[in-house]
């Protein structure tokens, strides 16, 4: 078997199998929403028993707290044992597809798209494997199966050697890391997703005021409140708040890679076309996607910005990043062209 | 002179603001962080047209275009700096102002931090409810208890480490809630945070600085350089030459550089460029010439400066005599690839005959072609069957105005096609080292060889060091703001029952913000410490909700 066909098969194998996990992890996570609804009944049933102050060893964790990790289906080995076992053969796929080109497989969309939504994949299960993270699978794996998915089908190419302008060991380093910042923010931008809606369907509805257009604003929201309060999985979710501490993290990471990539890119850019900064496209939306987070890190800690304005902030940055990768690279006329197809 | 009336009078007994106030008030806006967060937003926006329109500085001919196919758009965005967004009044005024609320928050943090780092920290708060603490009976007595938290909060290592990764610690002898004496500690952890949150947003004004006293004190230029020729750092000797206000063309280093040969080498099956390599020899004032060689990725090192291999391409080289056969012409001319077989177009400018009309020639060259006449193609990058087709022009190149002109096209208004018995265009044929009749008896013209050209770009700008320093202070200080935690942690022990040492009841409390998941452990460690206990070394499972 050649390096190619190897490649393509395990690349199409993930696929199956995150698509698998995708279904297992949704089971899973409404099963644990079910578990949960049922421990809270239980707890206030308790709590209206007994006043028990258990000062002790673990005062944080009361005795009936609610945990993921206890709540067990069949539904979340499936989707754990299918998403690390795509995660290896993605693995097998990105690298042999490195073999057979002979170099670091990130310089065509192609082969940027297939080691940027293992590296999401990964992040997701070293997160996952220091604390239970499970309700971002869903997420996470549909992400990658629709990433590998039209990778395979739309933006396959044949691999090539490298041109002159691609020869350098920054290559290496820049394009790796915003491969990686992209995978982390793509984590982040999940949590963010699942914060707001977790925060709207705890939201009541607003009374519908009479006329124009703050009537049809307020109507839309309740509309979309309504849906999100059919929605029961999202009690798997954990609370908003929680969240936001999470997506957070993974933001405040995936931003300081991002400005690792731009300065990287600037000290390329300099080496190959003798100016470190010139407003190509690429910099231009680098640049933006940049400021964009740096306005998130920004409301966060700004009176009412906090919390879902924040959020939505992060998610037009999470956006432009992938506007960046798609409309920028095929439509905008650029010295990052060779990016392209 | 009446006063200006700049306040809203519209509550008569409210004390006005006066001009004093209203700039305070303004200033108070500009460094909110409301306002920077807006700018931030608003530069973002103001950046993306820049990317969707053309733009002046990349390319004229498209802007150009541009505005010519748009005949209301068109000037209207030009008038409005939509096609040079990076250089426009608007996007300029943005992040101006965005620095200036920069600057104008971060300075006085800069005091405050100063003098927060003299001050002690604050003392514990006297309940620590709120906090969720948790308590603990200690083998230890009070003193020795808060000692052992105190030593476990200020950190280890050598006092530097132990500075920038500890806390700050004071502890108070003081009555507690209930009355009863108590010792409390108070540690505080997030002065690291705040140094590195500072460090970062001072280095992007660095960055700003340096990449304006970079334009001031840069110079670059463009020369193009065919094999065997030679090019003196003259400013004279560039095709396009631009130097910041403050550099000047005196110091220019008279180096010469002489291209030896540029290597091309192409994917035998695909054409596609697999190495461009120029081997040149750079003879600097004062010392031995020596071999340097310039890649894509890989300028050349002059004193002050680096030239960067930009393009390549053919510059066939040519003898043309005219009626009365002496040499009115003789040499390379370049040619400009148009596609990637290295299709090339350029021209050739005869004014200097003897007698009759001055000649011009618009050719096509093709390095390796296949088919014949106007079916011709090229299908390969390297010279491997060389064609080149020639139509002739006789008349006024119009050089002599003195208006500077474009080499590579020719000012057809005064020159006209030379024709054929049938009244087509004369199109001359021929391979390296042909010599072709002109027609009328104009004269000869011998297509010499088919050496390659290289175009360099150079470039000094003094402000890289800087910049590359600033950009690295910064991403050190992004880093520390951002996971260096800020943490209180509070230790009390009551100390009434002092004389039963075996029975300190010792409370911890901790306040993180909700992100820091380390502070629980933190919590955990001191009361451990304060407990005589073995340090816990993980994080603790933690609740979902």
């Amino acid at each position: 078997m050649t390096a190619q066909s190897l490649s393509w098969l395990a690349l199409w194998g993930a696929t199956a199998l995150y698509a698998i996990a995708m279904v297992a992890s949704s089971m899973h996570l409404a099963k644990v929403a079910d578990a949960k609804v049922a421990a809270k009944k239980q707890r206030s049933l308790v709590a209206a028993g007994s006043q028990d102050a258990t000062a002790g060893e673990s005062a944080a964790s009361p005795a009936s707290a609610f945990r993921r990790a206890d709540v067990h289906s069949k539904a979340r080995g499936i989707a754990r044992s299918t998403m690390i076992m795509g995660a290896l053969l993605q693995g097998v796929g990105v690298v042999a597809r490195g073999i057979e080109a002979g170099h670091v497989p990130w310089s065509t969309m192609y082969e940027y798209t297939i080691t940027g939504t293992w590296v999401a994949v990964v992040v997701f299960l070293v997160v996952q494997s220091r604390r239970d993270v499970s309700y971002l699978a869903p997420g996470v794996t549909g992400f990658a199966t629709l990433g590998l998915g039209l990778a395979m089908t739309v933006l396959y190419n044949a691999s090539t050697g490298l041109m002159p302008a691609l020869q350098s060991f920054w290559l290496v380093i820049h394009v790796s890391i915003a491969i990686i910042a992209t995978g982390i923010l793509t984590v982040g931008a999940i949590a963010t997703v699942l914060q707001l809606m977790r925060d709207y369907r705890d939201e009541p509805l607003s009374a519908v005021p009479t006329g124009g257009l703050r009537r049809l604003r307020v109507r839309w929201r309740n509309a979309n409140v309504r849906i999100l309060k059919g929605w029961n999985w999202l009690e798997g979710v954990p609370s908003p708040a929680r969240l936001e501490a999470l997506a957070f993290r993974l933001h405040a990471v995936g931003f300081v890679l991002w400005t690792f990539t731009v300065m990287a890119g600037a000290v390329w850019a300099e080496h190959a076309w003798g100016r470190y900064w010139g407003w190509d496209p690429k910099e231009v939306w680098s640049f933006v996607i940049w400021v964009i987070y740096a306005a998130y890190l920004h409301a966060r800690t700004t009176q009412g910005w906090a919390g879902r304005r924040s959020a939505v902030v992060a998610l037009i940055g999470f956006v432009a990043l992938i506007m960046n990768f798609t409309v920028v690279n095929l439509v905008f006329q650029g010295l990052h062209t060779y990016s392209g197809t | 002179m009446a006063r200006v009336k700049i306040d809203n009078y519209a509550y008569r007994d409210m004390p006005r603001l006066g001009l004093r106030g209203w700039l305070r008030w303004i200033w108070r806006q500009v460094t909110s962080m409301r306002v920077a967060l807006i700018l931030l937003l608003i530069l973002a926006l103001a950046a993306i047209p820049g990317s969707v329109l053309p733009q002046w500085p990349h390319s004229v001919s498209d802007t150009q275009a541009f505005i010519d196919e748009h005949e209301f758009w068109g000037p209207l965005l030009d008038r409005l700096g939509f096609l040079d967004v990076f250089g426009s009044a608007w996007f300029t005024a943005i992040y101006l102002l965005l620095f200036a609320s920069l600057i104008g928050c971060i300075i006085p943090r800069v005091a405050v931090y100063w003098r927060e780092l003299r001050a002690e920290v604050p003392a514990a708060p006297s309940r620590l409810d709120r906090y969720a603490p948790v308590t603990e009976t200690s083998p230890l007595s009070p003193a020795d208890a808060v000692a052992a938290a105190r030593s476990e909060l200020t950190g280890r290592g050598p006092a530097p480490w132990r500075w920038l990764t500890g806390h700050r610690v004071r502890v108070d002898e003081r009555t507690g809630p209930d009355g009863a004496p108590q010792l409390a500690l108070s540690a505080h952890r997030g002065h690291l945070r705040e140094l590195g949150n500072l460090v970062f947003h001072l280095s992007l004004v660095g960055i700003l600085l340096s990449v304006a006293a970079g334009s001031l004190l840069t110079y670059r230029g463009q020369a193009l350089i065919v094999e065997g020729g030679s090019f003196t750092n003259a400013v004279v000797a560039y095709d396009t030459y631009s130097a910041g206000a403050l550099f000047s063309e005196d110091d220019l280093d008279p180096w010469i550089l002489t291209l030896d040969e540029l290597d091309a080498q192409f994917e035998e099956s695909t054409g596609r460029p697999t190495s461009f390599t120029a081997y040149a020899t750079l003879t600097e004032p004062g010392q031995e010439p020596r071999e340097v060689e310039a890649q894509v990725n890989r300028p050349i090192q002059v004193e002050g400066a680096k030239i960067y291999l930009q393009g390549n391409g053919y510059a066939p080289s040519f003898t043309i005599t005219d009626s009365e056969g002496n040499v009115a012409f003789e040499g390379a001319v370049p040619f400009i690839p148009q596609d990637d077989v290295y299709t090339s177009t350029g021209v050739v400018k005869v004014p200097d005959v003897t007698e009759g009309e001055q000649m011009g020639f618009k050719g096509t060259l093709l390095p390796s072609a296949l088919g014949e006449g106007a079916d011709a193609i090229s299908i390969f990058p390297d010279a491997e069957n060389p064609v080149m087709y020639l139509q002739m022009y006789t008349g006024d190149l119009g050089l002599d105005e003195g208006v500077p002109q474009n080499v590579y096209t020719l000012d057809e208004s005064q020159l006209s096609p030379v024709r054929d018995e049938d009244d087509e265009p004369v199109v001359l044929e021929l391979t390296p080292g042909e010599t072709v009749e002109l027609p009328d008896g104009m004269g000869t013209l011998t297509w010499n060889d088919l050496p390659r050209y290289a175009a360099f770009d150079l470039r000094r700008d003094p402000s890289l060091p800087w910049l590359l320093g600033f950009a690295v202070t910064s991403l050190l200080g992004l880093g520390t703001s951002l996971f260096a935690p800020r943490r209180r942690v509070w230790v009390t022990a009551p100390t009434a029952d002092a004389a039963d040492a075996a029975a300190t009841v010792v409370t911890v409390a901790v306040w993180s913000p909700p992100h820091d998941q380390g502070a629980t452990l933190e919590r955990d460690r001191a009361l451990a410490a304060a407990c005589d206990r073995p340090r816990p070394a993980s994080i603790p499972p933690e609740d979902d909700e």
